[in-house]
């Protein structure tokens, strides 16, 4: 199951293109495919939650007296801005202000077709939100002690001495730019930036929003008190919760575009069955 | 050429089909959301309890309290009942305990004030997010408590108020541990002055691990049920029974 052995070629023989291999461990699959659906229902019940109060502040509190960092909103002249410090920028349609299913218009932050449920229902969110993060939680935990006790983390994520190396790094950034994607051999591991993308998610973007989640819990504030001082107040932990659901959201267009990039056939499959053709050196 | 398409793959695309069918299933259900969704509140609850029943909410200090500490849900009863305490500065306003308790009894607002006092200086946590810190000074909910002598029986408490929407008196209900937490008052005093009509005059409690809609205001009667059963719709709460909230609030 966990074989990293070419399945047509004899033992020992280096894999070239056009073989296939095994790539992703069961357990690599699983909680992949698990996280998306997880991940896509906290996104999009969290925005609704947002939406009960569309304003961000740093400190141990924050209100509508209270200055707020970024704001989403509609003005008197009825249009939808989005806040950052004194920027703001117009987004009727789409924030602030927009037109619902039915040709209603709703000043409501984030936008029907981003939000669970559709229309306003923050008790719902919630409960999508807080049920599934036990689902989201777990999953990352369970993820990470496997990916440890089976060497996943160590050999496959953790780039090596070689690999961080800047001259390495830089050539590993200029493949990327030309489109240049690992054919044969080299194909078999991720390269570096791969590898620095999916440690930032797993190590650091997804224990972050659990933890900041855990921060915003008056309950969890009384018996652990140290996550506070960590995040510097419940307010900060919520903007900060937002902040790593944008890095997350980020992650997620330039890994789907990474994916159709190297060919997503070959890609999903691979993340689906495990198995992975490995791409034909250029003649 | 490799088999792409082994028996292991195609049971594994059979299991995977499984899954996402069922969890389609599941969402289309009516009574997803009342099962399958309420494991998180479910979940919260017993691991809260579990892991810090008795730890106290962080307190801050006076540099730390909010400039302006907004209000929220109704900032002033309707009833003539209420608008004659307000008139009469609450003087022959009382506070009852009944229920499952040995003694039932009513205190006045003088009575509460001549009681031990605590005052703390906590973050209250509005459940659509913001967050403002104030200083409340109060009788421990669990002086009152031994006062009554609670039966055996009793599990909750239910605190009624003198506020309403459109005609339902506003309700709000804790469990024991809660009750007999050392940071739980019967506040009377915001912010070094008398309680204010707005943030819920002459009393209301402070229940400092949860969200703001369990901090009932113009708490008129605590009642001490075994079940919320016979309460309003039964979830335990105003705003439970009406638009869902979690009965448990410390998330
Ligand atoms: C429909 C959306 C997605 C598709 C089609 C997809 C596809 C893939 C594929 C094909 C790989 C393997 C790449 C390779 O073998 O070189 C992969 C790996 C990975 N993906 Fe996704 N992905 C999706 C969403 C997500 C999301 C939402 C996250 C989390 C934020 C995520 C995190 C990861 C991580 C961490 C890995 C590396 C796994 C490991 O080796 O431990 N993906 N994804």
């Amino acid at each position: 199951m966990s074989t990293t052995e070419p399945i047509d070629a004899p033992m020992n023989a280096t894999p070239a293109g056009g073989d296939v291999v095994e790539r992703h461990r069961l357990s690599t699959r699983l909680w992949h495919w698990t996280n998306v659906v997880t991940l896509v229902i906290m996104l999009m019940s969290g925005l609704m939650i947002f939406n009960a109060h569309p304003r961000l502040y740093w400190g141990k509190y924050g209100a509508n007296p209270d200055y707020a960092w970024l704001q989403i909103g509609a003005t008197q002249a009825n249009t939808g801005f989005l806040r950052i410090g004194s920027l703001t920028v117009e987004t009727t349609g789409i924030l602030g202000r927009w037109t619902d299913s039915n040709g209603q218009v709703r000043n409501r932050a984030f936008p029907w077709w981003a939000t669970i449920p559709q229309g306003y229902n923050l008790a719902s969110a919630r409960r999508w939100h807080l049920t599934f993060a036990w689902v989201f939680a777990v999953g990352i935990g369970v993820y990470l002690i496997r990916s440890l006790w089976n060497r996943h983390l160590q050999r496959d994520l953790l780039p090596s001495a070689e690999e961080v190396k800047p001259s390495h790094v830089w050539t590993d950034i200029k493949h990327h730019a030309k489109l240049q994607f690992p054919t044969g051999e080299a194909a078999r591991h991720y390269n570096v930036l791969q590898k620095f993308a999916y440690l930032l998610v797993l190590i650091i973007l997804i224990p972050g929003m659990i933890l900041t989640g855990f921060t915003m819990s008056p309950s969890l504030n009384a018996s652990t008190p140290w996550l506070l001082d960590l995040f510097g107040g419940r307010q900060s932990a919520r903007s900060l919760h937002f902040i790593f659901a944008c890095g997350i959201v980020l992650f997620i267009l330039v890994h789907l575009l990474m994916v159709v990039l190297a060919g997503p056939i070959n890609e999903i499959r691979s993340m689906i069955t495990g198995r992975y053709r490995l791409p034909k050196e250029k003649k | 050429m490799a088999k792409l398409l082994t028996r292991r793959s195609v049971l594994t695309g059979l299991g995977y089909g499984a899954i996402i069918g069922g969890t389609a299933g599941l969402i289309f259900s009516p009574s997803f959301h009342d099962m399958v969704l309420s494991t998180g509140e479910r979940l919260a609850y017993r691991s809260h309890r579990l892991i810090g029943r008795d730890a106290l909410a962080p307190e801050f200090t006076e540099a730390d309290l909010s400039p302006d500490f907004r209000t929220n849900g109704n900032t002033m009863p309707k009833s003539d009942d209420y608008q004659r305490h307000m008139d009469t500065g609450f003087a022959d306003w009382k506070l009852k305990i009944d229920g499952l308790v040995a003694a039932p009894m009513e205190f006045s607002l003088a009575a509460l004030k001549a009681m031990p006092a605590r005052t703390q200086i906590t973050r209250h946590d509005c459940v659509e997010g913001w967050s403002a810190i104030g200083k409340w000074t109060g009788a421990p909910l669990a002086a009152l408590l031994s006062q009554v002598a609670l039966l055996p029986s009793a599990r909750f408490l239910v605190l009624h108020c003198a506020d309403d929407f459109g005609g339902d008196a506003y309700y709000e209900s804790i469990d024991l541990v809660d009750a007999f937490h050392p940071q739980t008052l019967l506040a009377y005093t915001m912010n070094d002055q008398p309680l204010s009509v707005g943030h819920g005059a002459p009393l209301r409690l402070r229940v400092e691990r949860q969200l703001g809609y369990k901090q009932a205001k113009y708490v008129m009667r605590i009642e001490a049920t075994a079940t919320l059963a016979g309460t309003g719709l039964g979830k335990g709460g105003y705003w439970e029974d009406q638009i869902g909230y979690d009965w448990y609030a410390g998330i």
